[in-house]
């Protein structure tokens, strides 16, 4: 060890017997500013996460969506109008998408009913494709058990479940609950030619406006969600929480920082009478300051790591237990999925600059004063 | 005699293993994603497949299970000056063309 290693070691070591003398205090100090980078961290990581997973998901929803309004509301929509949009230069294909809600009286849930507009699922009259809350929901736990839906008293459908979607895919399909076309339009009673909606296919996703003004000439009453609406409205419903989150937390934030600031950069009169000592005995300023500075660095740098490693176990290991109530609220069907673990490095270095620097400079500052001055005037 | 210990060397171990902690969680990330990358290709092939618009993450209303084809004015749309009903509405940002915090002003005040 070189000699300048040994001496901060030995300062190290000095500090962590003077840090010793209070011990109660210190090490409470440690735990909240733990805890506070704990809960801040953990906001982080959550909402990066949630922003991440819904990006990359949702990346391939319909490039257009149109959605015929009425009374403000959303409404159904003649199948005339997805030849209309259908015969717009750049469109590739146009489909009317049958889906709806149905709220089970059973367990309290909604399901999300779609039709699959897909040649691959193979569905035949009176089946259905679960995802894979329901079942779970309605305790379904055999396989091949029939799911009875009750419209109204008295009413009783059966659906042969013949597929439950897979666990993977469970954030996009917990609730949904796919059948034919004609088990959803008897179900729902609907007219033979509405749909709910029309989902169009653009060639060049840059010639979305283009096709969104020659539709609104045809459908002047029509509202149109672009693909990069979707993203943006989880863009900002993810931000929003962050932003929610963080402002109840800030009243914990100031608390710490008023505890911190004071502990930290006023000196007790023991602490003063200690560095006067120090300085009689003939410890120089630089010493003096270079065992403070190992006292901010030892309290903020544990700290931060044991908030930052908590909290990853916490998001990412442990289902981010504290938020999970939050996320559910009233819903009887909630996804089962864990986040995608992930360290995003200028994220933790930021948290890691707002936490540890503010510390070690609140200690440093009125140090410095003391330390600068004569030993016989600090002691008195 | 056997030298006292040292103040830092059960405080430096701690910290080594807090750094080894933030070490294991990078190679769980790498570990995991794998199996990661292929549940959200999974995902994201049954959104293209079937044309979802939404995640499934609140399924107690109709404008929080698919807030992005939700109506503009989802707050009041079950009856005018009703008040939400869902904590998950709490999470839902107001949409960006409502001016903040003021309510009941005139039709000529919201932009057009």
């Amino acid at each position: 060890m070189t000699p300048w290693l040994r001496r901060q070691r030995a300062l190290a070591d000095y500090t962590l017997s003077a840090l010793g003398r209070r011990k109660g205090k210190n090490i409470s100090l440690v735990v909240i500013y733990a805890l506070i980078v704990f809960l801040v961290a953990s906001i982080m990581m959550f909402s990066s996460g949630m922003r991440r997973e819904a990006d990359l998901v949702l990346s391939e929803a319909p490039e257009l969506i149109v959605q015929q309004l009425t009374l403000g509301r959303h409404e159904l929509i003649a199948g005339g109008e997805v030849e209309k949009l259908a015969a717009i230069r750049g469109v590739t294909a146009a489909k009317g998408r049958l889906w709806g809600y149905y709220y089970d009286r059973l367990n309290g849930a909604n399901y999300t009913v779609m039709v699959p507009d897909d040649p691959t699922i193979k569905l035949e009259q009176g089946q259905a494709i679960l995802g894979e809350a329901i079942p779970r929901s309605r305790g379904l736990s055999w396989e091949g058990a029939p799911l009875f839906l009750s419209r109204f008293e008295g009413d009783l459908v059966k659906f042969d479940v013949v597929d439950t979607l897979s666990h993977d895919s469970a954030l996009v399909s917990a609730d949904l609950m796919l059948i034919t076309e004609q088990d959803f339009r008897d179900f729902f009673g609907l007219e033979p030619d509405v749909y709910t909606d029309i989902s169009v296919s653009i060639r060049n996703e840059r010639e979305i406006a283009t096709i969104i003004a020659k539709a609104e000439k045809v459908m002047p009453k029509a509202r149109f969600v672009t693909r990069a609406d979707i993203s943006r409205t989880y863009q900002k419903l993810f931000d929003w929480r962050e932003g929610l989150l963080v402002t109840l937390a800030i009243a914990a934030i100031l608390a710490f920082g008023i505890f911190a600031a004071e502990k930290a950069s006023g000196l007790s009169a023991e602490e003063t009478r200690e560095i006067g000592i120090l300085k009689a005995i003939g410890w120089d300023t630089g010493d003096v300051i270079a065992m403070k500075l190992w006292e901010g660095a030892l309290v903020s740098v544990g700290a931060f790591l044991t908030g930052a490693v908590a909290a990853y176990v916490h998001v990412f290991l442990g289902g981010a237990g504290l938020f999970a109530p939050v996320l559910k609220g009233w819903s009887v069907l909630y996804p089962d999925f864990a986040l995608t673990p992930q360290i995003d490095v200028l994220q933790l270095t930021t948290l890691f600059l707002v936490t540890v620097l503010p510390y070690v400079a609140a200690t440093l500052v009125p140090i410095w004063r003391v330390a600068t001055g004569d030993p016989d005037q600090v002691m008195r | 005699m056997t030298p006292a210990r040292r103040p830092t060397t059960p405080v430096f171990a701690a910290l080594g293993l807090l750094v080894a902690g933030l070490g294991l969680a990078a190679i769980h990330v790498a570990v995991r994603a794998p199996g990661e990358r292929a549940r959200l290709a999974e995902s994201t092939r049954l959104v293209k497949v079937l044309g979802l618009t939404d995640l499934a993450l609140f399924t107690e209303a109709r404008y929080t299970r698919h807030p992005s084809m939700a109506d503009l004015h989802t707050a009041f749309q079950d009856n005018p000056m009703s008040f939400e009903h869902f904590p998950s509405g709490l999470f839902i940002a107001p949409p960006a063309h409502l001016p903040g915090g003021q309510i009941g002003q005139s039709e000529k005040d919201f932009p057009q």
